[in-house]
């Protein structure tokens, strides 16, 4: 008997029909799992190894291989500051301490309410828009500490139901990597990333 | 010295919808895949041999030569490396966000070229809105008739399927890039025998493209190998994305003619430093690049010269550091990533990698001593012998070697700084 939702056991078949190996699907399923319960619990691997035919433990030693795979309880929304060596030489140490400060989360941990997680983190790719910060890995680039104390100040405030790359960036962001070119409205519900074929997006304006 | 834009051509001249179809078809997109589909194998894979094209995603290995090293059994599998995690580079996602199409169509040229009827996209797990932009792309093209059974009404099927990485670094070499797609842990296999060209994904042969190298495909079917070739430079053909970062007053990526010096890059093209500051130093090709300094200035950014004043053009990433940088944080930054991303099978690597950073910490710290930098010197030795470019290699992949190039930085130019934090007690900058 799977623990997931009607819609949730149609998405790991349609994912897992999409590789000529079943195992191929444990990354994506272990993001299907995510999305399901906030955050990747014991049960959920359980689950992933019951689709793939593989063991929890094998399921376990992938997903703790990667960082984005996140055992711990995770806020609903997890603020990654880049404090890799380009956002390092432009003060992304500072822009760190700033939403450490603001939200009262140190590195790698969650707020009781479970609204915020905070993390440093190594290089994301956006250093021509140094200091980088993602919201559930929707991109902000060019954010000050001052940008960054306000960042934390709407999503505690606002607690949007999609964070929006675009929109964030209007908000907090100053200097990009290159033009951004179109909006795009789709946005991230959890930690983990907003990508259609998961069914993990939204559109930022929705509720 | 300039050259044709070819890979940001269409976003430079089409910024507002340079990602679409419409757009992508109205400048000629597509139509070298249908070409490709009514050529052979051999054709294609000397094309591109002859094209000199160089693979992008840092080792700078033959495209086409990589091909035909494709074994015989199939099915074959085409994987495109999407996994940009290399500190200082960002020139694979205005690709992926810009041109999506252009990586599609570069994806079914290097597909039919070596007999692939399903392709991998691999794209690092935080480059969620590139993933959105490319599954759109594909999604097109699925509608189009591009992809899937019968592509361009031949009797060729292709499917290629997205998959998103965990964000893990590693992943971006080829063998363990492999191992996460087959849904394992993404640990670097050893080559031989696991050359993915022979026993890649699932043990069959596969293709493993960077981004921006199959991006150029439709191009040099479109000007022909000559051509291409004749961009530029003799040795180091086509156009060469630069992504440029740090203290440049404009950091950003810039499609560039190999040949050009340094100088031109970082003070025309990028702008000089900001302030008015003295440089200090740069990595001229991703974290894993040793570094320069002022005196490498006037070199030509060839993969030639590059390599023989000991260092590499990587992943084409550019970090500038002006003279207020403090040298023993930056290297430490670069080893903390390594660290940090070492996948821990190597033991040279995982100890190594994990000392080096802690021997940095302590001197930053004010806790250093003055045995210290020889320490990590004699550390690095471990991982790297004599700490040689190219590196001999203790490790089954190059990401150990890697991470002593910012203590190669400090044993060669910045002793006197390094002290200087031991004398002090801590940073004195």
């Amino acid at each position: 008997m799977s623990i997931w939702s009607h819609e949730t056991q149609i998405r790991a078949k349609e994912i897992v029909a999409r590789y000529p190996e079943k195992r191929s699907a444990v990354m994506p399923l272990l993001y299907l799992a995510m999305a399901e319960d906030g955050h990747l619990t014991d049960a959920g691997m359980e689950e992933v190894a019951e689709w793939v035919g593989l063991t929890p433990a094998q399921v376990h030693a992938v997903a703790s291989f990667y960082t984005m795979y996140k055992r711990e309880r995770t806020g609903k929304y997890l603020i990654s500051c880049c404090t890799s060596i380009s956002c390092m030489l432009l003060g992304g140490d500072d822009v760190l301490a700033a939403i450490e400060d603001e939200s009262g989360v140190p590195h790698g941990e969650t707020d009781p309410e479970g609204v915020l997680s905070v993390e440093h983190v190594e290089c994301i790719g956006a250093c021509g828009g140094a200091v980088a910060v993602q919201v559930n890995y929707e991109l902000i680039e060019g954010v000050s500490p001052e940008k960054a104390r306000e960042l934390v100040r709407w999503l505690k405030k606002a607690t949007p139901a999609a964070v929006n790359s675009d929109e964030m960036q209007e908000l907090f962001g100053g200097i990009r990597s290159f033009d951004w070119g179109i909006r795009d409205e789709d946005g991230a519900v959890g930690p983990y990333p907003a990508f259609q074929p998961l069914g993990t997006t939204k559109s930022a304006g929705q509720s | 010295m300039t050259a044709p834009l070819v890979v940001t051509r269409r976003m430079v001249d089409h910024p507002a919808d340079s990602h679409s179809i419409d757009r992508y078809e109205a400048t000629g997109g597509y139509a070298q895949a249908k070409l490709a589909i009514g050529m052979t194998r051999d054709e294609l894979v000397e094309t591109v041999k002859a094209s000199g094209l160089l693979g992008r995603g840092g080792a700078a290995f033959s495209a086409g030569l990589k091909w035909s090293f494709l074994a015989p059994a199939r099915p074959a599998y085409v994987v495109i490396n999407a996994d940009e995690s290399e500190p200082g580079t960002f020139k694979d996602r205005q690709l992926l966000e810009r041109d999506p199409h252009q990586m599609v169509e570069g994806t079914i040229i290097t597909a039919i070229a070596n007999e692939a009827h399903h392709a991998f996209v691999y794209i690092r797990g935080e480059y969620a809105k590139p993933a959105r932009r490319v599954q759109a792309a594909i999604d097109e093209a699925y509608a189009k008739g591009y992809l899937g059974r019968a592509i361009f009404g031949s009797d060729f099927d292709l499917e290629v399927t997205v998959h998103l990485g965990g964000g893990a670094y590693i992943c971006g070499e080829e063998t363990a890039l492999i191992n996460s797609l087959e849904g394992r842990r993404g640990e670097p296999r050893l080559k031989p025998p696991y050359f993915p060209a022979a026993k890649g994904l699932y043990m069959l042969p596969t293709i493993v493209n960077n981004v921006e190298t199959v991006s150029n495909l439709p191009h040099i079917l479109a000007m022909g190998a000559d051509d291409y070739a004749g961009l530029a430079h003799e040795s180091d053909t086509g156009t060469f994305l630069m992504s440029l970062s740090g203290h440049v007053a404009k950091p950003g990526n810039y499609e560039l003619p190999h040949g050009i010096t340094w100088r031109e890059l970082i003070y025309d093209i990028g702008g000089g430093i900001p302030g008015g500051k003295e440089l200090k130093a740069w990595i001229p090709g991703g974290a894993s690049a040793p570094w320069f300094v002022p005196e490498h200035l006037d070199l030509e950014i060839t993969k030639e010269a590059t390599a023989a004043a000991g260092s590499m053009l990587g992943s084409g990433a550019v970090i500038v550091m002006d003279e207020t940088t403090c040298m023993v944080r930056a290297a430490e930054r670069v080893i903390r990533f390594f660290s940090h991303e070492s996948c821990g099978q190597c033991t040279p690597c995982r100890e190594g990698t994990t000392w080096l950073e802690m021997i940095l910490r302590r001197i930053e710290e004010g806790q250093g001593r003055a045995v210290d930098l020889d320490l990590a010197i004699g550390v690095s030795d471990g991982i790297s012998i004599d700490l040689a470019w190219p590196p001999k290699m203790t490790t089954i992949c190059p990401l150990g070697p890697s991470a002593v190039s910012p203590i190669k930085a400090l044993k060669d130019y910045f002793r006197d700084e390094v002290q200087a934090h031991v004398d002090a007690g801590g940073c004195p900058l």
